[in-house]
């Protein structure tokens, strides 16, 4: 039984795929505590998509691919802050006109040169075949992102929380703005190989959300939803292999049900618990 | 353009503190803003503000109070003129910490996780290291400043438990917490209750005593003549600045408001019966009346709320 349950282990692919999907789980999961707070959790899945394109194109020139799906992610993000500052339209529109246009570009690239990306691998990822090459890219982009992140955690919470008490303190909140959309593009690249395009915005939104429902405090916050992010990335990988189900849907549904039980559960801001005070603060009254 | 001239202010040198040789000021020349929609929103505003001075900055909505505070903050690029901030050109007076800044209450997240110690540790921040990692002193300036404003107790709520009131003194004691030697309030007085704001006052003219510099956007008339030194009067341009008694008088007030502020006149018999001539005039565009009593020499400025008594 207990030898049965560490077969994976006994994988160097296995293995491979639950450490950088705890990795590239923990940084994504780091942005997310940042992107919630701000209503730009869709951002995420924006760039996803926009970065399709960029993989085509850096297939077509023979680059590594990562290179072109940060380029492609990074002018994204720049249209939208350039279409934002423009424009009085909405955030959600805003996001919406960018990404599809990247993504439709994407799409076009790949339809006129059929052989040269598997869009099957950009949209649902394939992280227990990822390449060693590739898995070496995800690594760097994750460490340098972490890395930054670790350092500068507190000047982009002041921004996030108050752009002219930033200003006032000396910081630029436009350069840390770029910055934290930079990282997250590079994230979203490393994200595309564990879990898809199409699940990486569970990966920047869903452990910070379930950790916002279990603290009241920033830092906790943070460190809460990076446990969360690489807990559930690396056992999902691990469970992937007895599933035999993708990883990416793996992962996703774990952070979910986590998600929910915390909802439900959460000594706070959880449903019972108000429910529980609510009701308790009734029968208090005199 | 009237530059405000004091007498307070020639014992600036004395207000300054002795560790750094810079005076404290506030410097705001032939500033013009427009927005990207071609609003222009402030022109050619000028205005000086010393050592220890509170002025109130006072005008209609829409007249450009808070486009005032973004270009001093540097968060509009004015199409012509210049702020500066202790003789520095803004950027370099931001880095320096020179100023704070105290926002209207729209402005903040209230579910941005967050404690009340952290808010006010924020405006510690600017006399951190790269890593920003709190020293013992930012601790005690963080405690201090909690302590001054009564906020002690509340240091573990998450800033969106707290009541108006007490949201507003956090703000304050980040800004105390922060040093600045400029501190702008935009209407810290709103949704705040007369015994709150009454404290806040008195924080301010303690700020005031130290050689601060505080620019305070507000609507309540009333109480500026009590605690603002020097009053700015705008709308879209600088109708007049200078000291309080020169420059906030009923007749600049319906220059700066024109129609918009409520104005009641109890004359004589409306009063009482007896043949008492004086009239009471009553301007309000808030909450807070400012009242004139007619047959005042007009030299003699405005007196505060009626509760203050009889006029003499
Ligand atoms: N971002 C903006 N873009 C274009 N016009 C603006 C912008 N912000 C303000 N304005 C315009 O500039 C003028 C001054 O606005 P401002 O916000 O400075 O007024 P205010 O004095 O602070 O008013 P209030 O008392 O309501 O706070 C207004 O006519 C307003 O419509
Ligand atoms: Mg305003």
């Amino acid at each position: 039984m207990i030898t049965e349950l560490l077969v994976p282990f006994s994988y160097d692919y296995m293995v491979k795929a639950m450490w950088v999907s705890a990795l590239v789980g923990g940084v994504c999961a780091f942005l997310s505590a940042y992107l919630m707070l701000k209503g730009w959790s869709l951002m995420g899945d924006a760039l996803a998509h926009s970065i399709v394109p960029g993989v085509a194109a850096a297939y077509l020139m023979q680059w590594p691919y990562a290179a072109g799906a940060f380029i492609a992610g990074f002018l994204a993000s720049a249209g939208m802050a350039f279409v934002r500052q423009h424009t009085q339209l909405r955030e959600d529109a805003t996001i919406g006109l960018v990404f599809t246009t990247f993504f439709a570009a994407g799409l076009l690239l790949v339809s006129l040169y059929p052989t040269s990306v598997n869009v099957q691998t950009i949209v649902l990822g394939n992280i227990l075949g990822i390449s060693d090459e590739d898995a070496l890219q995800v690594v760097i982009i994750s460490l340098v992102s972490a890395a930054v992140l670790l350092l500068k955690w507190k000047d982009l919470m002041v921004v996030f929380f108050d752009e002219a008490h930033a200003r006032t303190v000396g910081l630029q909140p436009r350069v840390l703005k770029i910055v934290f959309f930079t990282l997250l593009s590079a994230c979203t690249v490393a994200a595309l190989q564990t879990v898809g395009s199409c699940l990486v915005i569970a990966m920047v939104v869903t452990p910070g959300a379930t950790a916002y429902l279990l603290c009241d405090r920033f830092e906790r916050l943070l460190m809460l939803s990076v446990a969360i992010g690489v807990a559930t990335s690396f056992v999902g990988a691990y469970l992937s292999y007895f599933l035999d189900g993708a990883t990416g849907g793996v992962i996703v549904t774990l952070q979910t049900l986590l998600f929910l039980a915390t909802f439900y559960l959460a000594p706070k801001h959880g449903v019972l618990a108000s429910r529980r005070r609510i009701s308790g603060a009734v029968e208090v009254k005199p | 353009m009237d530059v405000a001239r004091d007498s307070r202010q020639n014992r600036e040198g004395e207000r300054t503190s002795p560790a750094s040789p810079r005076a404290t000021s506030l410097s705001v020349r032939d500033v013009t803003v427009t927005y990207p929609n071609g609003t222009t929103a402030v022109q050619d505003a000028s205005f000086e503000l010393r050592a220890g001075t509170i002025c109130a900055l006072v005008g209609v909505n829409g007249s450009g109070k808070s486009t005032l505070f973004k270009a001093i903050m540097g968060f509009v690029t004015p199409r012509q003129g210049a702020v500066r901030i202790c003789g520095l050109p803004m950027q370099e007076a931001l880095r320096a910490n020179f100023v704070a800044y105290v926002p209207q209450s729209e402005e903040v997240d209230w579910n941005f996780p967050v404690l009340v110690e952290d808010v006010v540790m924020m405006g510690r921040y600017g006399h951190m290291g790269f890593l920003r990692l709190p020293s013992k002193m930012d601790h005690a300036k963080v405690e201090e400043a909690l302590e001054r404003v009564g906020m002690g107790a509340f240091r573990k709520r998450q800033i969106g438990e707290l009541s108006g009131g007490q949201k507003k003194r956090v703000f304050l004691a980040r800004a105390l917490a922060q040093e600045g030697r400029i501190i702008l309030l935009d209407e810290p007085f709103t949704g705040v209750d007369v015994k709150t704001e009454t404290e806040i006052i008195g924080l301010m003219k303690e700020l005031r005593d130290q050689g601060h510099v505080m620019l305070v956007s507000t609507h309540n008339l009333g109480s500026v003549p009590d605690f603002c030194d020097q009053v700015v009067l705008i709308n879209r341009t600088i109708l007049a600045a200078g000291p309080t008694a020169r420059v906030f008088t009923q007749a600049n007030l319906e220059r700066a408001f024109g129609g918009v502020l409520r104005h009641f006149q109890l004359a004589g018999t409306a009063l009482h019966e007896d043949d008492d001539t004086r009239s009471v005039t009553v301007l309000t565009d808030d909450e807070r009346p400012l009242v004139f009593y007619g047959q005042k020499r007009p030299d003699q400025g405005p007196l505060r709320r009626s509760e203050d008594g009889e006029p003499s």
